[in-house]
C-alpha cells in the first residue's frame, strides 16, 4: 500500500477498474449535484417563522390574489446551499486558465480590489454635490490622462459601459462628424474587415449606415486590392471599422496604408480596440491614423469581466472626432477644480449627446488606473510582450499536433483550424474534452475565416508550468483527434452536466419552468 | 439570351443553388454549406416583394456553430418564401435541394444567368475546396 508521509494510504489497494460512476444522489464526490430551485424549493415551505396576524382585514377591496404565486420557498439553510452549490459549478479565472480567445481573461489584481473598495470611492453617489467628490471627479481625469498618453490620441470619452458601447460612441461620433460636413445623408458606407467582431457591422447598422464587407487574404489580414477596388467609388464612404491585432490573431500590417487611403476617400478610421492588451507600451494607435477606438478595461486593464464585474469602454478620439464627444466629461478649471460638463454648450456644444445617466463605471475607473499606476509604463509594455509571449509559446508548442491557421508569429492569440483532426472529429468535440481535463475551452468557431476555428488567448498571467500544463492536456485531446478517436465525441465525461444537445436547445428552447404535473393539477 | 422553359439549376461559389424556369428562379443553399453549416436552428427570410441587387444580404442562416448571411444569386423580386422554414429549419439539412428551398425570386436580368455555374462546374469548384 502506498504511503503518504504522515504514514496514511495515499490508494485504496482494490479499485476495480470497471468502477460505475453513477451515483445515488447524481454527485460526483465533493461535485454536488444540485436541482433547480423550483424543485428544492416548495410553495409551503418559508424561511422566517412569523406569528399569524390576529383580526387582521384585508384593505384590497376583494381584489386579493386567491390562490398563491407558486413561487418555491425555502429556508434559509437550503436557499444558502443551493447558491453555494450553484457557485461551485462556476468556471472563473481565479481557478485555472481560461484560453478564450479575443476575451483577454487576465487576472484581476487584487490590489485594484483593495482600492476599489476605499469609502471615498465606494460609498460615493453620482448625484453627490462635486465639491465633495474631487477626488474621483480627478481620478477620472488622470485615468484619461493615461488612456490618451498609451494611445497617443488627443481626447477620450470616458462614459460608454462596454466595448460595443464604446463602438457606438465611437460611430455616432462619425456620424456627427458626417453631419457637420454636411454629408451626413450621403456618406453611408462602412467598410468592415470578414474577420471582424459580430458587434462591428451590428455597431455600423445601428448607426445608420450600410457594412460593406472586405474579404481577408491568405495571410490572414485586409485584402488590400479589394479594398482599393471598393474606395475607387468612394463618396459614399462613411469610414472603416478595423480590428488590430486582428481576431486572427494577427498584426494588420498595412495599417498606415489602410489609414491613409480611408482618410483619402474622405472616411474615418474606427479601430475595434478589443485587442489593444497586445501592444499597449509598443504601439499608439494615434500614430497609426486611427480617428476613434474604445478600449476595454475589463480586458487590457484587468478589471473584472464575464460575469464578474460590468464592462467599461472609454472611447479616444482623434483631432478630427474631438468636437463631437458625448457628454459628461470631467474638466480642470485653472484654479484646479474638477468640473464635470453635463450640458451641451460651451466645449460641449458640438457634442453628439449623452449616452448614459452619469460619469461612467467609477469603480472600473479606480481598479483600471490601480493597474496602470501599479505597473507603471514600463510594466505595461512587459504585460503585452509577455501576453505575446505566452501565445506564440502555445502555438509552438502546439503546431506539430494542431494546424495554426496562419504562417509565422501570431500576437497575444494562437488560432488554430481543424484541418489536423480524422474525418468525424469536430472542433466542439475538442473544447469539451477540454472540460473534462479541467479547462473552460478556447474560442471555437470564430473568426469565421478560419474553418472549424480554435482561438487559444492566455493572457501575461499564465506561469510556463501552467501553460504546460494546459498545454499537456490540449496535445494529448488533439492526438486522439487526429487519430480519429470517438470518444471524444462523448465528451464531456467528468463535469457535473454531460453535453447538451445545443441543436434541440436552439430549436425548441425551454423557456420557462412548468411544473411536471402541471396539466393533473389543471385537471383537479 | 437563353431562356429556360425548364427548370434548369445554376450555383454560385457561395453555395447558393438556382433553379431558373421562365421568369422566374427558386433559390436555396446547397448541401455543402448545410453540412458546413451544421444544425440549422434559424432562418430568416427577405420579405415578399423585397428587391435586391445582385450579391445583396437576401437571407440569414444560424446554425450552432455561427450565423451566415446568404446572398442574391442574381438580381429580382421576391415573389414567394418559404413557409415551412419558419417552424422547421432542419427542413434545410434535410433536404437543402428541394423542401429547403428559401425564396422565389422574379429575374430582374436573365443575362446574369449566364454568370454562374453549372452542376458540374460547381462539383469541381467544390473538389477543389
Amino acid at each position: 500500500m502506498t504511503m503518504n508521509n504522515h504514514g496514511r494510504p495515499t490508494s485504496p489497494d482494490h479499485v476495480p477498474s470497471d468502477r460505475n460512476l453513477d451515483t445515488v444522489s447524481g454527485s460526483r464526490g465533493l461535485l454536488q449535484a444540485e436541482g433547480l430551485i423550483f424543485e428544492v424549493g416548495t410553495p409551503d415551505t418559508t424561511g422566517v417563522d412569523l406569528p399569524k396576524p390576529k383580526n387582521r382585514t384585508g384593505r384590497l377591496g376583494g381584489v386579493a390574489r386567491k390562490k398563491g404565486t407558486g413561487l418555491p420557498g425555502l429556508s434559509e439553510p437550503q436557499a444558502v446551499r443551493h447558491y453555494m452549490r450553484l457557485s461551485q459549478k462556476n468556471y472563473a479565472i481565479d481557478l485555472g486558465l481560461f484560453p478564450l480567445g479575443s476575451c483577454t481573461m487576465k487576472h484581476n489584481p487584487r490590489l485594484n480590489e483593495k482600492l476599489a473598495r476605499l469609502p471615498g470611492f465606494a460609498d460615493i453617489h453620482p448625484l453627490q454635490p462635486q465639491a465633495t467628490v474631487q477626488g474621483a471627479l480627478e481620478l477620472i481625469d488622470e485615468l484619461a490622462a493615461w488612456l490618451k498618453t498609451l494611445t497617443g490620441m488627443p481626447a477620450v470619452a470616458m462614459s460608454p459601459k462596454a466595448g460595443a458601447h464604446g463602438e457606438f460612441c465611437g460611430m455616432m461620433a462619425i456620424r456627427q462628424a458626417l453631419i457637420a460636413r454636411g454629408e451626413g445623408e450621403t456618406r453611408k458606407r462602412v467598410l468592415v474587415p470578414a474577420s471582424a467582431h459580430g458587434t462591428n457591422p451590428a455597431t455600423a447598422v445601428q448607426c445608420g449606415f450600410v457594412v460593406d464587407e472586405i474579404k481577408a487574404n491568405e495571410i490572414g489580414r485586409v485584402n488590400m486590392e479589394q479594398l482599393r477596388e471598393k474606395l475607387q467609388t468612394s463618396d459614399d464612404i462613411a469610414g472603416i471599422m478595423l480590428t488590430n491585432p486582428n481576431t486572427c490573431g494577427l498584426f494588420e500590417s498595412d495599417i498606415r496604408e489602410i489609414a491613409d487611403l480611408i482618410h483619402e476617400a474622405g472616411g474615418y478610421f474606427y479601430c475595434d480596440g478589443a485587442n489593444f492588451n497586445a501592444i499597449v507600451g509598443r504601439v499608439r494607435p494615434g500614430d497609426l491614423g486611427v480617428d476613434a477606438m474604445h478600449i476595454n478595461l475589463h480586458k487590457t486593464f484587468s478589471t473584472p469581466h464575464g460575469g464578474g464585474g460590468p464592462g467599461s469602454g472609454p472611447t479616444v478620439l482623434s483631432e478630427a472626432l474631438a468636437p463631437y464627444a458625448p457628454v459628461p466629461f470631467v474638466v480642470k478649471d485653472e484654479d484646479g477644480v474638477f468640473r464635470l460638463v453635463e450640458d451641451m454648450e460651451g466645449d460641449a456644444s458640438e457634442s453628439f449627446g449623452r449616452m448614459v445617466a452619469f460619469h461612467g463605471q467609477m469603480g472600473m475607473f479606480v481598479r483600471a488606473l490601480t493597474y496602470i499606476l501599479s505597473h507603471g509604463a514600463d510594466g505595461l509594455k512587459q504585460a503585452s510582450e509577455d501576453a505575446v509571449l505566452n501565445a506564440n509559446y502555445i502555438q509552438s508548442r502546439l503546431k506539430s499536433v494542431m494546424t495554426p491557421a496562419f504562417d509565422g508569429y501570431c500576437m497575444h492569440e494562437a488560432l488554430f483550424s481543424d484541418a489536423f483532426t480524422a474525418e468525424g472529429i469536430e472542433t466542439i468535440d475538442i473544447a469539451k474534452s477540454l472540460i473534462d481535463e479541467g479547462y473552460h475551452p478556447m474560442t471555437m468557431y470564430f473568426p469565421l475565416v478560419v474553418h472549424g476555428a480554435m482561438l487559444i488567448e492566455p493572457t501575461e498571467s499564465e506561469s510556463k508550468a501552467e501553460l504546460d500544463r494546459f498545454c499537456d492536456s490540449l496535445e494529448s485531446i488533439a492526438r486522439r483527434a487526429a487519430q480519429g478517436d470517438e470518444t471524444l465525441k462523448g465528451a464531456p465525461y467528468l463535469a457535473p452536466m454531460r453535453r447538451l444537445d445545443e441543436t434541440k436547445a436552439a430549436r425548441k428552447p425551454v423557456l420557462k419552468w412548468v411544473e411536471p404535473n402541471a396539466d393533473s393539477v389543471a385537471a383537479e | 439570351m437563353t431562356r429556360y422553359t425548364q427548370p434548369t439549376t445554376f450555383y454560385t461559389k457561395e453555395h447558393e443553388w438556382v433553379t431558373v424556369h421562365n421568369d422566374l428562379a427558386t433559390v436555396g443553399i446547397t448541401h455543402y454549406a448545410e453540412n458546413q453549416l451544421g444544425d440549422i436552428v434559424f432562418v430568416e427570410l427577405p420579405d415578399v416583394g423585397a428587391e435586391f441587387s445582385t450579391g445583396d444580404d437576401m437571407a440569414v442562416v444560424e446554425s450552432v456553430k455561427a450565423a451566415s448571411d446568404v446572398y442574391a444569386p442574381i438580381a429580382g423580386k421576391v415573389v414567394e418564401v418559404n413557409p415551412v422554414l419558419a417552424d422547421k429549419p432542419e427542413t434545410v439539412n434535410e433536404s437543402p435541394r428541394e423542401k429547403g428551398w428559401f425564396c422565389v425570386l422574379e429575374i430582374k436580368d436573365g443575362a446574369e444567368i449566364a454568370k454562374l455555374m453549372d452542376e458540374e462546374a460547381y462539383k469541381a469548384f467544390c473538389e477543389g475546396l
